[in-house]
């Protein structure tokens, strides 16, 4: 079976995101007020074959905690499509 | 008085943060009562080794701290301040963040990076340099890489971004490291002498500003896990590291520079750890003032933070300001170009006490003096045993060491040790150039140099430390760390005038790691009272180990790093490493000794780790320095390089690398190739001069009373050892320049 | 005729440009601050200096923040007047984000930040930068950047190359173009480019760091004399 996975990696919640903090603060250049807080993080999409959707979850999973996040500084989540 | 808190404090608790009963009692003396929860945290992270170090302090004043160019003593301020003359002072200081970056190596290392920064325009310097020096494990290991990888990237993110450059530093590996890494990060500023800011907090009414960064819960772990008011909810928002912000940095760095410019400033600390309890201490008891604290002002990124989070918070870009009363408008105003957050959080008393209050309520009542290093923070003398492997470096025989048959395939061999080869995979992610003063980049030299604008003058900064000498003799191992920061700066043309330090040891609590402590400490203070180069300042990092199969705990390799300031009054007579000419004659300047003793050929060649430490005598290493000196002044050599790691055959190789020249060199008929080659004996330097200045270059060593031999020419675009074709040039760069790579990116 | 050296929060290299432009080539210069929305005392005879650095810190990306600082609208403005501006590795960003120069610059081929001597060689000697330079003269400059790999889709690269608008092209020591003198992956090898009206220039390589002796580099020089004189010809 094929599987898409959407991945968002983002900064831990209670971690400093600098990256947000210099938006916040210059989207009034922009003339765009009343925004609180910003985080960026990033979308990573995975393309795969597994022989079930559980299957296709453990290796999404694997990929995110051993490679694409660093879960010391980025929490994650995902779903995963069928195709 | 409210206890702001439910813990209801005893020694059990005490113990939980990290004091000992013994140290409960004194806390219980010193207030006339138990102390609430926020107290007790105040206490034990001031009275923490890396607040107060109760361990090394009574050792550290031991060492020379004194000198006609000293601005600050060691220890007074965040940094040490040396008069380079033409009414400037350099302000310097090196700092470890070895655990940090051991658990999160990125944000480790940057961290490390701002820390020490800050600790240098918190005096009012702009930092113009930098250097790092890092030790990791055996490159070829998975975990190894991952971990320098992260290191340089922090290290070069952060530095990039804030725009200083990284103008040296070493990078070693040895698999003591494996697990504890260490990243020491050295900071270099300049500022005029009489606009300094000192740490202190005079003038009771004055108000007190914090500004940069609002505050986290970041760093509060011990306290955390002490804590009996930690709920599952607030485990979740505790961050297991800190974030570095280079842009929020450089910004403050501006303001800082701006607001001191102002005349409105009485004092300023950064915060690093222990942050605001740390600064308000120290500040106060510097000044004999005290200290009226609104927690509940204090800017925070986390919502729900409780008092004793807000005192131990360790958020990184932050400062303590005490301001003119009156001129609060003009701080503000800087603040405010800036874009940082500037909040009045409190103000400066007469009572000599800490007071926090929350909400008009006191949560917080302590004595300054008493938890600050130099006033009433305990201070230990802790037991030493000689190590037992020193039995093991004793019975090292040379005459048991082969010399090898085939030389140019051990001389191949060692070439590629990774802690020998060029480090450039690392230095060109660092910006070395930035700021336009960088001298060496182009004209590498021993010691990097650093052009002060409006000036002749440049700084020669480097540092130093072959843990592996230190090691085999902890005492000789650290006078040979000074000697070689002083070498290089010699070779420069740079006359050294101070140091800061970096003390990485194991645990104190650990006889032998603290025997390898204690005796490095006094040679490190007999190197620098033969110098002349007092110690400035620095940091002490214990409980570097790693922990090996079975269980068997082991100390890193001891590994006191010096870092040296130097000063070129006439930037027209520097000197570099490259040669420059073909014909021009080789010189090996310093005794020939023949000694293979700790040298990187035993170790990659023979598999020998224990051996004595090499070579060395002190009073002659100050001899050859002062000649070289006067060398590069009259004009006599065109190419200085010390002979330390790897030996003279890597000194010249390297020497030849940079200045695109091969070389034919004859070894000594009476000493063993190998000792010839790669040996390390102390004290020596190869020079070249150009034929016609060889007479005068020998009359005025002959005159300094130091021993010289001519050991060849720069000739060609090979290597040629005793006649023998050692291949081109162009082979030995490949191997120089591309096996680090090689191995990290495998 | 007088230079203005912007200063956003985070650029780095604004004193460097003040110490070469003023001290070294003995010019007048002047910082510009961000917030300020009008460039007043300067007129199209005057040059605009948009510094490196990492102006915000380089967040989200290089330069996609200080496009939008106060003082912009006003640097757009004067370029389309006729105007100097020069921009350095981030000012070339920043231009590049402002659509005052064509592209945009993406992160290194190799993910990793670039600080090294780097050749370049002249593509033209029609510009304020490079009249000093014969077309194929080489430079040594040094490079210190995350996101130089210069990007323009096929079109806008065929138009630079049909208006003469490419200034410099990585190389190697003897000025041969091509893939391993590429060490950021630019398309072309493009290190710095001007806008058509041949006003508005940037490039990725820092000259203000290569042009003293006591650095041991002065092959930056002759782009600020140029620039300089070129400068005092339009006054």
């Amino acid at each position: 079976m094929k599987f898409i996975a959407h991945i968002n990696i983002m900064p831990k919640t209670e971690l400093l995101d600098p990256q947000g903090k210099v938006v916040v603060k210059n989207l009034p250049n922009l003339g765009i007020q009343g925004v609180s807080d910003v985080r960026i993080g990033k979308h990573v999409t995975i393309a795969l074959e597994a022989p079930s959707e559980q299957e296709a979850h453990d290796k999404v999973e694997l990929a995110c905690s051993k490679l694409l996040a660093n879960v010391i500084m980025e929490s994650y989540d995902f779903v995963i499509e069928a195709q | 008085m409210a206890t702001a808190s439910s813990v209801q404090v005893d020694v059990e608790v005490a113990k939980n943060l990290g004091l000992t009963a013994e140290e409960f009692n004194r806390i219980e003396e010193i207030m006339g009562r138990t102390p609430n929860f926020n107290e007790l945290s105040i206490f034990s992270v001031m009275w923490s080794e890396h607040c107060s170090y109760k361990n090394s302090i009574m050792w550290l004043k031991t060492l020379p701290r004194d000198g006609e160019r000293l601005l600050v003593g060691a220890g007074e301020e965040n940094a040490g301040l040396v008069d380079i003359g033409g009414g400037l002072a350099c302000a310097f200081k090196i700092e470890s963040h070895n655990h940090p970056s051991a658990i999160e190596p990125y944000q480790g290392a940057a961290t490390g990076v701002g820390g020490i920064h800050r600790d240098i325009f918190t005096m009012g310097a702009r930092p113009i340099a930098s250097l790092n020096s890092l030790r990791f494990g055996d490159p070829h290991l998975a975990h190894t890489k991952h971990l320098v990888a992260g290191v340089v990237k922090g290290i070069g993110d952060y530095g990039n971004c804030f725009g200083v450059p990284v103008v040296g530093g070493e990078v070693f590996f040895h698999p003591s490291y494996n697990q504890n890494i260490l990243v020491n990060a050295m900071s270099v500023g300049i500022v005029k002498v009489g606009e300094t800011v000192s740490a202190s907090a005079d003038g009771p009414g004055n108000p007190v500003f914090i500004v940069g960064s609002a505050t986290g819960k970041d760093g509060i772990h011990g306290a955390t896990f002490a804590s009996a008011d930690l709920t599952e909810d607030s485990a979740d928002d505790l961050p297991a590291v800190q974030v570095g912000d280079p842009f929020q940095e450089k910004l403050l760095l501006e303001a800082s520079l701006e607001v001191i410019a102002t005349g409105a400033v009485v004092g300023m600390q950064d915060m690093g750890a222990a942050g605001i309890t740390c600064s308000t201490s120290e500040m106060s008891a510097k000044s004999g003032t005290g200290m009226r604290i609104d927690l509940d002002k204090v800017p925070t990124r986390q919502s729900d933070m409780k008092p004793w989070e807000i005192l131990l918070s360790e958020s990184q870009e932050r400062m303590l300001i005490v301001c003119h009363k009156g001129r609060e408008q003009e701080l503000l105003a800087v603040f405010d170009k800036w874009d940082l957050e500037c909040e009045q959080i409190g103000e400066v008393t007469d009572t000599g006490r800490l007071e926090y209050y929350v909400g008009g309520e006191l949560v917080a009542d302590v004595p300054a003096e008493p938890l600050v290093l130099g006033g009433g923070a305990p201070v230990y003398e802790r037991e030493t045993r000689r190590p037992a492997y020193l039995d093991k470096v004793d019975q090292f025989d040379p005459a048991t060491v082969e010399v090898p048959s085939d030389l140019r395939a051990a001389a191949t061999k060692l070439f590629k040790s990774p802690s020998l080869v060029s480090k450039n995979w690392v230095t060109e992610q660092y910006d070395g150039t930035v700021r336009t003063n960088s001298m060496t980049e182009n004209t590498p030299s021993d010691a990097a140099l650093v052009r002060v604008k409006g000036t002749d003058k440049a700084l020669a900064v480097t540092t130093d430390c072959n843990s592996t000498y230190v090691y085999a003799d902890p005492y000789v191992g650290t006078m040979i760390a000074v000697a070689e920061a002083a070498r290089n700066i010699a070779c420069s043309g740079g006359e050294p005038v101070a140091i800061t330090n970096c003390l990485n040891f194991g645990n104190p609590y650990n006889p032998e790691a603290f025997y390898q402590f204690v005796n490095a400490i006094k040679g490190m203070g007999e190197a620098c009272r033969a110098f002349n180069t007092p110690v400035t300042g620095g940091n002490v990092s214990f409980y570097n180990q790693s922990q090996y199969e079975g269980g068997r705990i082991e100390p890193v390799y001891p590994t006191p790093t010096i870092g040296m300031l130097g000063v070129v009054d006439n930037v027209k007579r520097t000197m570099s490493l490259g040669f420059k000419a073909q014909d021009d004659v080789i010189y090996l300047v310093g005794d020939n000794v023949e000694d293979l003793g700790s040298s990187e050929y035993l170790r990659v060649v023979h598999g020998i780790e224990h051996s004595t430490v090499p070579h060395f005598d002190l009073q002659k290493e100050l001899k050859l320095h002062r000649a070289i000196l006067a060398a590069i002044r009259g004009q006599h050599i065109k190419s200085a390089h010390d002979v330390s790691d790897g030996g003279l055959f890597q000194t010249l190789c390297e020497s030849a690398i940079e200045g695109g020249h091969g070389f034919t060199v004859d070894t000594d008929t009476e000493m063993r190739k190998d000792a010839f080659l790669f040996g390390e004996a102390q004290g020596r330097v190869v020079v070249t001069a150009d034929e016609s200045r060889t007479g005068d270059l020998e009359d005025l060593l002959r005159e300094q009373g130091v021993g010289f031999r001519v050991i060849g020419r720069v000739a060609g675009n090979n290597i040629t050892i005793d006649g023998e074709d050692w291949g081109n040039l162009m082979e030995w760069e490949t191997s120089h320049n591309d096996t680090l790579a090689a191995i990290l990116e495998s | 005729m007088k230079f203005g050296v912007i200063v956003f929060p985070g650029s780095n290299c604004d004193d460097d440009m003040v110490h070469v432009l003023g001290t070294v080539l003995g010019q007048e210069t002047v910082k510009l601050w961000h917030k300020e929305e009008s460039l007043e005392g300067f007129t199209t005879d005057d040059c605009i200096i948009v510094p490196g650095g990492f102006s915000y810190g380089d967040y989200v990306r290089a330069g996609a923040v200080a496009r939008f600082s106060p003082i912009m609208k006003s640097v757009i403005d004067f370029a389309n007047r006729g105007g100097y501006v020069f921009g350095i590795c981030n000012g070339f960003q920043i231009l590049c984000e402002a659509h005052l120069l064509p592209g945009a610059l993406l992160r290194n081929r190799d993910q990793k930040f670039i600080a090294k001597n780097l050749f370049i060689r002249s593509e033209t000697d029609n510009a304020p930068t490079n009249r000093r330079l014969s077309p194929g003269q080489v430079l040594k400059i040094p490079v210190a950047h995350a996101e130089g790999r210069y990007y323009a889709d096929e079109e806008t690269i065929f138009q630079l190359n049909q208006n003469d608008q490419i200034l410099f092209r990585y190389c190697d020591g003897a000025g041969e173009v091509n893939l391993a003198s590429n060490h950021n992956g630019s398309v072309g090898n493009i290190a710095g480019i001007c806008n058509e009206a041949r006003n508005v220039f940037g490039m990725m390589p820092h000259p203000e760091r290569a042009s003293e002796m006591i650095l041991g580099n002065r092959d930056g020089y002759s782009i600020f004399q140029g620039l300089a004189e070129a400068v005092a010809e339009a006054g």
